[in-house]
């Protein structure tokens, strides 16, 4: 079916964003991205690909130079982490609202202050409302899988949005793992050439990025919305499509060992592989536990995550990234008003964790899935925020 | 030599934009839009010319015309350039393409330097039209980087204890030129065929150009609309605004002024410097007659030219 | 001017704007309090306030020009730069 090897997150997304044909790529380095585009970069220099990189002199300068590139229908890639994410932040609801696909690899790191280099969710969090599609990948794998099945889902005109590929700073950036990757042709074969749907061919003139006053605003951001919303359909027909090319199977989220739960954990990114190891070693004491692993963070997938949860008692969502004044954070909230939403009453609890590339263990997880087990037993949360690890 | 007979009918910048009456930009983009020499497509940094000639639905631009932000005119471009670029190397587009970066004083000497300057040094092919109404205009007249010394702006008002603007203009063109860029220059409206040729010129150039042109804006520097070109030809009549060219890092000067006009000529036009006129500002008023003076002298030397 | 307004379902994607020149649709010509009429007997078709004015308000004919008054703002920089004088500006009747 494939290759086998052995790359660092950084390298896996690299590889994907080459066998992908990639057009152009505007980025700014930071770490922990820059192995992406010092590879890509690599790529480019060495002829291994036919693209313009263009080092520019800032995130926010990358993102706009992306979105030129992508309004003249070429394929579009990006790549940052925490600041640099921040810097961009303007430039990604312009990108999502006038409908560029581009896709951005991003090597989540802790937003300063204080400044910290190491890997949290609190960049791609304090942008989950940009109108992106986000995706988290749990290893190398994941990563370089998505990469290919974003530029198809994003270049889909039933969709023509920007997509995150996001990897945890460090944690899966940096690390090695075995990646299965395909041949070149069947990349080229699943992803060919973009055949955008409106571009600013000169000689069929557009003008775009209009002023819109509030007489039309709202109706040309509610027909973004449903893009985002109908993307869902667009990312399960790709992910079809997907499987039956490399033989791996994805989806909005994975649930493991959720069928007969009574406790669960739902947790993005590399967390989620601790978990599942947790989870099956709880499972052979006899323990019913799950994880649920939402994939596709953005647009949130919430008649898959009420399916996954079943007739769970408890649930410990993990957060890494603090909403810092909200009742609870990113991820919770969601799951929150999901079970509300579907009219589901049970027991939630989020635990704070990881902030600053801080580890978290699996005897930390262990001692989660416990608590969350007494709270299925009892019915009754004890404490609904939990910071993991913090020293007083 | 441009032949007004000669330019073409068609307007690429159409009429039922709400720019001011009388203003200096719309005048510019009309002459720009007459210079042009094939596929274009322009990029607008937020401003008065962006946001008055695309009121959604209606658009006055007849080519290609993209808006994204504020101070990254520059960098949309380079992206713009370098995917036109590598689409032709992939034998998926067929044509070269104009790419013109359109932005105020705003967008270009403060929060679009930046991107300007990445620009440059990148050596993207394309052209960026400053022009420059010497204040935020858009915004309401606050000012700018590019504001002269002593206007003055909502931001930089007219005060018993300071008045008017207290700093000085920005060089914009020697920036430009110390990224070794191949062609630069300035220019005003007054002057149509220094400036159309100058388009044209720029559009010739293969790598970045810079044209900076003054835009007489009546509402924000406070004179009748009618007089819009009057106060384009008299700030260059009285070398306030020198007009010369920079090719390939030499100095050429376009408008010689042998017997300039007195400063206070133009600053009388405008009310922005009315206060320069009360005694308590005389000292304001001497220094910017003073800058004036420097600043045509070290272009003129620059340009080998004998004052 | 006062067409209906399209929905979500109908505009372009991403507020795109697919007609060229659409603001030729919105006649800016009741912004004036003057109006310049011009005497073409005396223009010498120099182009000069053709050139000159902002909105593309003067029409080029085969020996002189014409105001188009749909669009003129009346800022009076055609009758301050004509070199003959044959332009003047008129007060609006209202």
């Amino acid at each position: 079916m494939g290759r086998v090897m052995g790359l660092t997150g950084n390298e896996a997304i690299a590889y994907a964003v080459k066998q992908c044909n990639v057009d152009v790529v505007a980025a700014y380095p930071i770490t922990p991205q820059t192995i992406m585009v010092e590879v890509i970069s690599e790529y480019v220099y060495n002829g291994e690909i036919d693209a313009e990189y263009i080092c520019v002199e800032s995130e926010h300068s990358a993102l706009s130079a992306c979105i030129g590139a992508s309004l003249t229908g070429a394929r579009v890639f990006t790549a940052t982490a925490s600041q640099g994410l921040a810097l961009m932040h303007e430039m990604l609801y312009i990108a999502s609202g006038l409908r560029c696909p581009i896709v951005m690899g991003v090597a989540n790191r802790a937003l300063s202050a204080p400044l910290n280099i190491h890997g949290d969710h609190s960049d791609m969090m304090g942008s989950r409302d940009c109108g992106w599609i986000q995706i988290y990948a749990e290893n190398p794998q994941e990563a370089y899988d998505w990469i290919i099945q974003a530029f198809k889902i994003a270049e889909d005109h039933r969709v023509l949005l920007p997509a995150s590929i996001n990897i945890d700073g460090f944690i899966l950036s940096h690390s090695m793992e075995k990646v299965e990757v395909l041949e070149d042709e069947d990349v080229s074969k699943f992803l060919p050439p973009r055949k955008p749907l409106i571009t600013i061919d000169p000689t069929k003139p557009v003008t775009v990025g209009a002023l819109c006053l509030p007489d039309y605003y709202f109706e040309v951001k509610f027909q973004q919305l449903q893009a985002l919303r109908g993307s869902l359909n667009v990312i399960r027909e790709v992910n079809a499509d997907y499987e039956a090319l490399s033989g791996r199977k994805y989806g909005f989220l994975e649930a493991y060992a959720m069928d007969d739960a009574e406790a669960a954990i739902i947790c993005l990114g590399s967390t989620a592989g601790t978990a599942k190891t947790v989870a099956m070693a709880l499972r052979k004491q006899g323990k019913k536990v799950g994880v649920i692993k939402p994939w596709v963070y953005r647009p949130f997938p919430e008649e898959e995550l009420i399916k996954a949860i079943g007739d769970v008692k408890a649930i410990a969502v993990l957060d890494r990234a603090c909403s810092f004044g909200a009742p609870f954070n990113a991820l919770c909230s969601d799951v929150i008003a999901t079970l509300y939403h579907y009219g589901k009453d049970l027991r939630v609890f989020n635990c704070l964790y990881g902030l600053g590339g801080r580890d978290i263990t699996p005897s930390d997880l262990k001692l989660i899935f416990e608590e969350a087990l007494e709270v299925a037993k009892t019915g009754k949360v004890k404490e609904y925020m939990k910071y993991v690890g913090v020293r007083e | 030599m441009v032949r007004l007979q000669d330019l073409p009918v068609e307007e690429l910048f159409t009429s039922g934009h709400r720019l001011c009456a009388g203003c200096g930009a719309g005048t510019i983009m009309r002459m720009t839009m007459k210079a042009l020499r094939g596929p274009t497509v322009v990029v607008n940094a937020t401003g008065c010319v962006e946001v008055a000639s695309t009121i959604y639905p209606y658009s006055s631009w007849k080519v290609s015309w993209v808006h994204i932000a504020f101070e990254n005119a520059a960098a949309v471009a380079s992206g713009i350039e370098a995917a036109y670029k590598v689409l032709r190397r992939k034998g998926l587009w067929d044509k070269h393409v104009d790419v013109i970066a359109i932005a105020g004083d705003g967008g270009t000497f403060d929060i679009g330097i930046q991107a300007l300057s990445g620009a440059l040094e990148r050596g993207h092919d394309f052209l960026y039209i400053c022009y420059d109404n010497e204040a935020y205009m858009n915004t309401g007249i606050q000012r700018s980087g590019a504001t002269p010394h002593g206007a003055a702006t909502t931001t930089s008002p007219a005060g018993k204890k300071i008045p008017g603007k207290p700093e000085f203009k920005k060089d914009l063109i020697g920036i430009c030129v110390a990224h070794g860029i191949e062609y630069a220059a300035t220019a005003s409206p007054a002057y149509w065929n220094d400036y159309i040729t100058k388009v044209r010129k720029a559009l010739e150039v293969n790598g970045p150009a810079v044209i900076h042109v003054f835009a007489p804006c009546p509402t924000g520097m406070r004179f009748d609309p009618s007089k819009s070109m009057e106060v384009a030809r008299l700030a260059v009549q009285t070398r306030y605004w020198p007009v010369y060219e920079v090719e390939g890092g030499k100095y050429k000067l376009n408008i010689r002024v042998p017997q300039p006009k007195p400063l206070l000529d133009f600053l009388k036009m405008q009310g922005r410097f009315a206060h320069l006129f009360q005694p308590e500002a005389q000292r304001e008023l001497e220094a910017l007659q003073r800058w004036v003076e420097d600043n045509w002298k070290r272009i003129a030397a620059l340009c080998g030219e004998l004052t | 001017m006062s067409e209906k307004k399209l929905g979500w379902k109908s505009l372009p994607i991403g507020g795109y704007l697919l007609e060229p020149g659409s603001a030729m649709k919105y006649k800016t010509g009741d912004w004036r309090a003057f109006k310049p009429v011009i005497d073409q007997k005396k223009c010498i078709n120099c182009l000069l306030c053709w050139i000159y004015c902002p909105d593309s308000a003067i029409i080029r004919l085969e020996k002189y020009v014409e105001v188009n008054y749909d669009y003129c703002k009346g800022c009076g920089i055609c009758a301050n730069e004509c070199p003959v004088k044959c332009i003047t500006m008129v007060e609006e009747e209202r």
